[in-house]
């Protein structure tokens, strides 16, 4: 049995005092542990950490994104991620190494307009990240409807393990892509696409309640 | 010449009826602009202010950028309607100068660091104005940072303190800054107890000074309490109590 304290908390307020290890959107002041964003600090133990609840997509190397291909260039693809760093896509990524821009044709593959699933290559913060088609389930992203969340409450749309989003696509018979960057791309029959928007929209509304799975589970079975 | 107005009564009340450690009333809302990163609007007495952020985001023009962290601007700008006699609504001196102090009144707050390469452009709209509007618009322009989910250290909150009729008095109002003999804006960081903003023109004796700022504290701490408050109606109106324990199982 361990407990969790849960704290809800605004920049500059103190969440504890003591000797903790330090997690996600805290610092340390002296004794005293500080939350830099709004959301729920969480103290497991002898981590403390704070859960946001609102805030932009930063890169994360290996996240999977959802991305709209904006330009593309002699060796590669732009990329709109949704955030404020520029995918970029190399064509040698795609075409393997013996890629030369005389040889091949990159519109052949992605065109302006194109949306992908890529997963994050490489990103430090001296250097716009690096995305990556190769993987399964990664590349061109045919066909379906976006709909839009905080990155903050992607985790919670993912569930644990998978359950939530599992839960939503087999409700609604629709397909679901997640990117880490708060875009989701929803395909399958437009009563069940509809159902699925709407179920994602509500987690991003109550995704700082308790009983979420019950509740998303509640409206797709009974609408 | 018309007569100057008395400020204070012989009841010690001043012109709308506030003793001299009174603020006025004030509303804060957060999250208002659906388009924006981050929003607030503020009423602090007749002042109508609303905060946008936008933003961190892409840096143009491409040369002004720093490599280490990200840009903050900041326009406090004026509506033409937010005056009595139309205001010109092209930026005047006074409005590019309120716009470099708020900026460097909230920079302190900010963990730009987190950012580099990007920017983040603030806008503090003065759609009606009262007397201090540049602390009204701090206050408000720190819950839209919050808000748009930017790493701070501490929120930032202000309040002006003034000199009418020879006493040092809490929050003037418009009337109160025109006729009186001195006017300070103050902002802080209320958990760091850091002051990121300090203006004052008249004459104080040191005396004096020391009890405004004091008294300045006192009125931006309140200030601050509203602040929160505003933040966390919007993010968590309907949640469980503030702190909750949770067992878990195995």
């Amino acid at each position: 049995m361990s407990s969790v304290i849960r704290k809800q908390v605004i920049p500059g307020e103190v969440i504890v005092r003591g000797d903790y290890r330090i997690g996600s959107f805290v610092e340390k002041r002296g004794e005293d542990y500080v939350a830099l964003r709004v959301g729920l600090a969480e103290i497991v133990r002898n981590d403390v950490k704070v859960i946001p609840l609102t805030g932009p997509y930063i890169p994360r190397t290996d996240d999977q994104v959802v991305g709209k291909v904006v330009d593309v260039t002699g060796f590669g693809w732009e990329v709109d991620i949704n955030s404020c760093f520029k995918g970029y896509l190399p064509a040698v990524f795609v075409f393997g190494r013996d890629f030369s821009p005389a040889t091949h044709d990159l519109s052949s593959k992605f065109r302006v307009g194109d949306l992908i699933l890529a997963r994050i290559d490489s990103y430090d913060r001296s250097r716009d990240p690096q995305l990556s088609v190769r993987g399964p389930g990664l590349g061109k992203i045919p066909r379906g409807e976006i709909v839009r969340i905080s990155p903050t409450k992607v985790p919670r749309l993912i569930g644990r393990k998978g359950y939530m989003i599992k839960m939503i696509s087999n409700q609604t018979d629709s397909d679901l892509k997640v990117g880490q960057n708060g875009l989701v791309v929803v395909a399958g029959p437009p009563e069940g696409v509809l159902r699925a928007a709407n179920a994602i929209k509500m987690i991003e509304e109550e995704a700082h309640m308790a009983d979420l799975a019950q509740k998303v589970q509640a409206f797709l079975t009974g609408g | 010449m018309k007569e100057k107005k008395k400020l204070i009564d012989e009841n010690g009340l001043r012109l709308d009826g506030r003793k001299w450690d009174q603020l006025r009333p004030i509303k804060i809302e957060v999250g208002t602009l659906h388009n924006a990163d981050g929003s607030a609007y503020i009423e602090f007495g007749k002042n109508k202010i609303a905060a946008a952020v936008y933003g961190p985001k892409e840096m143009h023009p491409k040369h002004a950028l720093l490599p280490d962290r990200a840009v903050l601007k900041c326009r406090y700008h004026m509506a033409p309607f937010s005056v009595d006699e139309r205001k010109n609504p092209a930026p005047s001196r006074r409005e590019i100068e309120i716009s470099k102090v708020i900026r460097e009144a909230l920079q302190p707050s900010l963990i730009l660091e987190d950012y580099p390469r990007t920017a983040i452009q603030i806008y503090v709209e003065v759609l009606q104005s009262d007397g201090g509007s540049r602390v009204a618009g701090i206050t408000a322009a720190s819950l839209a940072l919050a808000d748009a989910g930017i790493n701070m250290r501490d929120m930032v909150v202000g309040c002006a303190v003034g000199k009418i009729e020879g006493k040092i008095v809490l929050d003037l109002d418009d009337a109160e800054d025109k006729e009186g003999s001195g006017d300070m804006p103050f902002a802080f960081m209320p958990n760091l107890n850091l002051v990121t903003l300090l203006q004052l023109d008249g004459l104080f004796t040191p005396d004096e000074f020391r009890q405004a700022l004091e008294l300045a504290q006192q009125g931006a701490r309140r200030v601050y309490e509203m602040q929160r408050e505003a933040l966390i109606k919007q993010y968590f109106s309907g949640g469980a109590g503030e702190t909750t324990v949770v067992e878990e199982g195995e």
